[in-house]
């Protein structure tokens, strides 16, 4: 059986592309037939990150409309066996996706893969519920600030109304919280929110943390996933993350001192 | 100026983290309370018992009862206004 993940957040800039280039790198990575679908219409970002951007020739738009089949559009990882990417459309705009289109889509996809994953654009409008609107679970991605957090509330709110699974009466949409850019040394400060405070908050089930890291930005400039970087602290989190998701309990990472990073180990 | 900011500088300040997580709780509680289907829902439906009880003891019709919620600060006040039809004996 397939699963449909929709990677989202309502605000902006939170980490969803980074979420979900990283995210479908690693299920991928544990030899799972992984599929990554950029939903942000018009703003495509997800090929540039996964470092395809030049292979693009058909997109999910031109899919839906037939100009295209979808062996066209998918474009496979060279890295990872078994990761493939579907683009977004640069030149459309959200409203050429339409609820019977993606269907389609993804009924087809379900024939090929395990997993499914969606990056929602930003905002709640029509492209975030397109994203949203077929999934059987969600990551939603919250960094420890408060307005992504009160977005993140009200995606929550969405998924639980918006979604098929909400409007057909099935089995609610599986949660995932997901907290990005996180700096323990600020959270120790008292200067940001700790993992505790936005869990008691959004009241859905916790996934993982990822630390805030410059590997992030080297990752993306570059064009790789960064759970492909294995000296990247964010990329070891964002592997610890799909091990979870995956059932798994993954050993704690051994946090290193301010004495064995002097003397080494 | 100086001297205000150095006593400024003594007193505890509370974290910001805090004051976040606190905002955050209060508008987050009022933001799902909004949402709530049940919370738009049940309005309609308590207009409507409402005219039933009433009804059995006098006549009157739908446009005679206001059923209304509204939020000041931290409490709710619901308002039931019945307008008695005027009597005729």
């Amino acid at each position: 059986m397939s699963k449909i993940i929709v990677v989202t957040s309502g605000k902006g800039g939170v980490g969803k592309t980074t979420t979900s280039a990283a995210f479908a790198t690693g299920l991928a990575l544990r030899g799972h037939q992984t599929v990554v679908i950029d939903f942000d219409v018009g703003l495509r970002n997800l090929d540039l990150v996964m470092g395809c951007e030049r292979r693009v020739v058909y997109d999910l738009v031109n899919v839906i409309n037939g100009e295209g089949n979808l062996n066209q559009a998918l474009i496979k990882d060279k890295r990872v066996e078994s990761l493939f990417i579907l683009p977004a459309s640069q030149t459309r705009d959200k409203d050429a996706l339409t609820l019977k289109g993606v269907a389609r889509v993804l009924e087809a996809l379900k024939k090929r893969f395990e997993y499914i994953i969606c990056d929602s654009p930003a905002g709640i409008e029509h492209g975030a519920i397109m994203a949203m609107y077929f999934s059987d679970e969600a990551l939603i991605v919250t960094n420890p600030e408060v307005s992504s957090v009160r977005d993140s509330d009200r995606i929550i709110g969405m998924l639980s109304s918006k979604t098929r699974r909400a409007v057909q009466n099935l089995p609610p949409v599986k949660e995932h919280l997901l907290i990005t850019r996180y700096s323990s040394k600020r959270v120790n400060k008292g200067d940001m929110l700790s993992v505790d405070d936005i869990k008691e908050i959004l009241a859905i089930p916790f996934l993982g943390v990822i630390p805030e890291s410059p590997s992030v930005l080297q990752a993306s400039n570059a064009g790789l996933p960064v759970t492909l970087d294995e000296k990247s602290d964010a990329g070891q989190a964002y592997l610890d993350v799909v091990a979870r998701f995956l059932g798994e309990e993954p050993p704690p990472r051994e946090k290193k001192g301010f004495l064995t990073r002097l003397f080494g180990k | 100026m100086g001297i205000l900011s150095y006593f400024r500088a003594l007193q505890p300040q509370k974290k910001t983290a805090k004051v976040a997580k606190e905002r955050l709780q209060i508008i987050v509680a009022h933001e799902r309370h909004l949402r709530d289907p049940a919370t738009v829902d049940y309005l309609p439906l308590l207009q409507r018992e409402l005219i039933e009880v009433i009804r059995k003891y006098i006549v009157i019709n739908e446009e005679n009862i206001k059923v209304n919620i509204e939020k000041e600060g931290d409490y709710e006040i619901l308002e039931v206004n019945i307008t008695l039809p005027e009597a005729n004996h």
